[in-house]
């Protein structure tokens, strides 16, 4: 039925009737809301920046480029920024966009975002002289503030939707306004989100298409056939399971680009539970550390997609990140020798201990299998246990009934707002997820990381977050494993598909489509 | 009702883990005052009695509540998702009775011989294989080696069909979910319609309509295959919360969006209204249900109305 129709079409194309050019964007996941100012979950964060701009945006070199703010200054003690706004520019549904609708979303993301909260702590206040110029005057410097003005993480809102209302429960968030290359029309829930093309974007002749369909495809392993047969164009993560990912790019019609994950930054880590005793002995982390072969882990289980990292921040975050720091070497026979220093000797059974081992079911089961099979061959019994989400939270966080976790970290925008969390000794909150879970406490550390959340000079800082990174390294604090590629997979006919470092979470204002 | 109510509600509080836990799980960044808030917002912070209390307060007032992870009321969450999966099921139940009584009849008319022996393998095979390798399997076949039809979603979005072509449009879409959520139950019905027909053409009444000199055809639909109908619609009636269920695979690989998937979601989501709110809807589906099969059965079997 209908075959006739669709015989002709190759791969590449789409069955689709409607006139102009349609881009088909992949979303993995049902947003809870479509407006990134008061919620950072990752499908929001990819929706929200097509329709609700921010005041900067990142290029591949994580260098800020103009968007709603056209000239930025910061004061050299780090504590006043003076934004100089676009002159041109509308929401939506017509109304001008000026300073008061930065200072009220400033305002809604230090109470509201979960993230901004502290981003925006240290504001004091927001003026707006006049209607092109917002300034924020902190109460100390916050170097990484800037890094977070990005419409993925901080976007814009129309004060003259929020004002008065519960930011939480806005109908804004359903059917967004904003200032960005495209409209919202529809949203229908567990199908699609449809948007269409702003003719009136302040940046004139963009975007290049006219719709944009968010599809939303749950099950991943639907995801590669949807690609296969163009029904989908592009879409980012990687979008569908690593063990599929290399037969779909060596697809004729499809392309993919490495770089757009550096805004997220995400590393896989193995955390120690500090409230275990065996734990608290370094030999026994440097055990467990020198008996996984990470390599080996990066090959078989992430199929070579991602690099090595061997310390606490991302290789991504290049300007934080110590090239120096190398992994303890892969060497069972040397754990097994520490194991032994450390009074864990083999029992007649062959064991040693025995240690619960969680993993955030992001990091699939495959990758806490081999964490499981690597430490029984030096003698570590490890009961294994792959929950859901909710269930892995709930247990890791609040019940934390673990030894070991391997969690999945992501480092975002700047060490201080994605890392600090996790090795600061006053983070350590019970029933917080992402919060210091390891219960490391070390005040050393402190002082270093709280030194480095404020300090203004860029130098001085990124010497503080490598006596950091040489600290954690040095006492074994977890083992950094693999920063995993976040790869945007597209349809050859795609161009431009990503231009920064937020990758598929751009505005894809520059996106366009060659004839098909 | 009011007991499956009670038992659903406390059943859920088994899983670990509520709505805020996964929100700020997913935001990947929280604090300890937003997460307070959130709970606060969505009624988590009251106890389980409380929450039992108010749950059942709104729905003396024809509320299901509302979802706090689609922040919208869940009537209407489900309302949008109820026709799809509807249809869905429908058309499924339609495919797998229409095919499954007519290979059955088949199998039953040719038995012993090799189109009963292949058809059995076939049908065999259908009902020990899991339906969403099925429906990948389709997906493979039909949208990327063939594609004649589109691998997943409930209509193409965005175009400017006239109402024939939205029609047909929806039956493309509608042919591989329908088709994977059937076979399994094609399979069951075959072989119950074989075992059935097989069972009453060695009746007495069926050798006096053969007596009487009507034609075998007119035996095997008139006298055979209607009184084998019987077992088939009970079964039929009773596998409806099966397709419910089955719905939640299929309409996952095919990103249907209908209720099995929102069912999905909501568990991964610990949202537990639009949970509650599912299950009152599924039970009152299959009371109904129930009691049109019996009035099905009344229709095909006079005797049945009679006692």
């Amino acid at each position: 039925m209908g075959a006739a129709s669709a015989t002709a079409l190759l791969p590449g194309q789409s069955a689709r009737a409607a006139k102009g050019k349609t881009v088909q964007f992949l979303l993995e996941q049902e947003p809870p809301t479509l407006v990134a100012a008061t919620h950072t979950a990752g499908p929001t964060a990819r929706v929200s920046p097509k329709i609700s701009e921010g005041l900067v945006w990142f290029d591949f070199d994580a260098r800020p480029r103009p968007a709603l703010a056209t000239e930025w200054t910061v004061t050299p003690d780090g504590l006043t920024y003076h934004f100089k706004l676009r002159s041109n520019v509308t929401w939506h549904d017509g109304r001008k966009f000026t300073s008061a609708d930065v200072a009220h979303s400033v305002a809604v993301f230090k109470q509201y975002n979960p993230r901004g909260r502290s981003t925006f702590s240290s504001v004091t206040a927001i003026e707006t002289p006049d209607e092109l110029t917002a300034i924020l005057r902190l109460s100390k410097p916050a170097p990484y503030l800037l890094n977070a003005l990005d419409a993925s993480e901080s976007p814009i809102i129309p004060r003259h939707i929020y004002e008065g209302t519960d930011p939480l429960t806005n109908p804004n968030g359903s059917a967004p306004i904003g200032t960005g290359p495209f409209v919202f029309r529809e949203w229908v829930r567990g199908s699609h989100i449809l948007l269409e093309r702003n003719p009136n974007y302040w940046d004139a002749g963009k975007p290049h298409v006219d719709r944009l369909v968010v599809r939303l495809i749950a099950d991943q392993s639907a995801r590669a056939p949807a690609f296969e047969v163009g029904e989908i164009d592009i879409g980012g993560g990687p979008p569908v399971p690593r063990s599929d990912l290399e037969r779909l790019l060596a697809l004729p019609h499809i392309a993919h680009d490495r770089r757009g994950g550096d805004y997220n930054a995400s590393i896989t880590q193995l955390y120690f539970n500090y409230e275990t005793a065996s734990l608290r002995d370094r030999r026994v982390r440097l055990a467990i550390s020198q008996a996984l072969d990470i390599q080996r882990l990066l090959d078989s289980v992430y199929f070579g997609f991602g690099v090595l990292s061997p310390s606490a921040v991302s290789p991504h975050l290049v300007k934080f990140y110590d090239k120096s720091i190398k992994h303890y070497p892969y060497d069972p026979k040397r754990a097994e020798a520490l194991l032994d220093e450390a009074g864990f000797h083999r029992k007649p059974d062959g064991t040693r201990l025995a240690l619960r081992l969680y993993a955030n079911p992001f990091n699939t089961r495959e990758a806490g299998d081999f964490v499981k099979q690597s430490l029984q061959k030096i003698g570590i019994v490890i009961d294994f246990q792959f929950f859901d989400f909710p269930t892995y939270i709930h247990k890791a966080y609040t019940d934390r009934t673990f030894d070991l976790a391997l969690e999945s970290l992501s480092n975002v925008f700047d060490p201080t707002v994605g890392i600090q969390r996790v090795f600061w000794s006053k983070n350590f909150k019970i029933g917080l997820p992402f919060s210091n879970v390891a219960r490391y406490e070390n005040t050393e550390t402190d002082a270093l990381l709280e030194a480095a959340a404020i300090e203004p000079d860029e130098t001085k800082r990124r010497d503080l977050w490598f006596r950091i990174q040489n600290k954690l390294h040095d006492e074994v604090a977890a083992v950094h494993l693999i920063a995993p590629d976040d790869i945007t997979v597209y349809n050859q006919r795609v161009g431009n598909p990503i231009t920064g470092v937020t990758g598929v979470s751009g505005t894809f204002a520059d996106i366009a489509l060659a004839a098909a | 009702m009011l007991a499956i109510l009670v038992l659903n509600f406390f059943l859920l509080r088994l899983a670990p883990g509520d709505a805020a836990d996964v929100l700020a799980g997913e935001a990947g960044a929280a604090t300890q005052e937003t997460m307070a808030a959130l709970r606060h917002h969505f009624g988590l912070d009251l106890t389980a009695l409380e929450q039992l209390l108010a749950y059942l307060y709104n729905l003396v007032h024809f509320s299901l509540g509302v979802s706090p992870r689609f922040n919208m009321p869940v009537t209407a969450l489900i309302g949008e998702r109820l026709p799809n999966t509807l249809m869905l099921m429908l058309v499924a139940l339609g495919v797998a009775l229409l095919l499954g009584v007519a290979l059955g009849a088949v199998m039953a008319s040719l038995v012993g011989r090799w189109p009963d022996r292949v058809l059995s393998v076939i049908a065999l095979l259908f009902y020990s294989v899991p339906g969403f390798w099925v429906g990948l399997m389709l997906i493979v076949l039909f949208s990327v080696k063939l594609g004649w039809l589109p691998s997943g979603g409930a209509v193409t979005i965005g175009a400017n069909f006239t109402a024939a072509e939205a029609v047909v449009d929806r039956v493309r879409h509608i042919l591989l979910p329908a088709l994977s959520l059937a076979l399994f139950y094609v399979a069951i019905y075959a072989r119950l319609t074989r075992g059935a027909m097989l069972e009453i053409r060695s009746q007495d009444f069926v050798r006096t309509a053969r007596a009487k000199g009507l034609s075998p055809l007119a035996v095997t639909i008139r006298h055979v295959l209607r009184n084998a109908l019987l077992p088939v619609t009970t079964m039929a009636g009773l596998h409806l919360g099966g397709f419910l269920g089955g719905a939640v695979v299929v309409e996952t690989v095919y990103s249907w969006p209908g209720l099995g998937r929102l069912a999905f979601e909501a568990v991964m989501g610990r949202d537990f209204n639009v949970l509650l709110g599912i299950l009152l809807l599924s039970s009152l589906l299959v009371i109904v249900v129930n009691a049109a099969v019996d009035l099905l059965q009344a229709w095909l079997d006079p005797r049945i109305e009679a006692r």
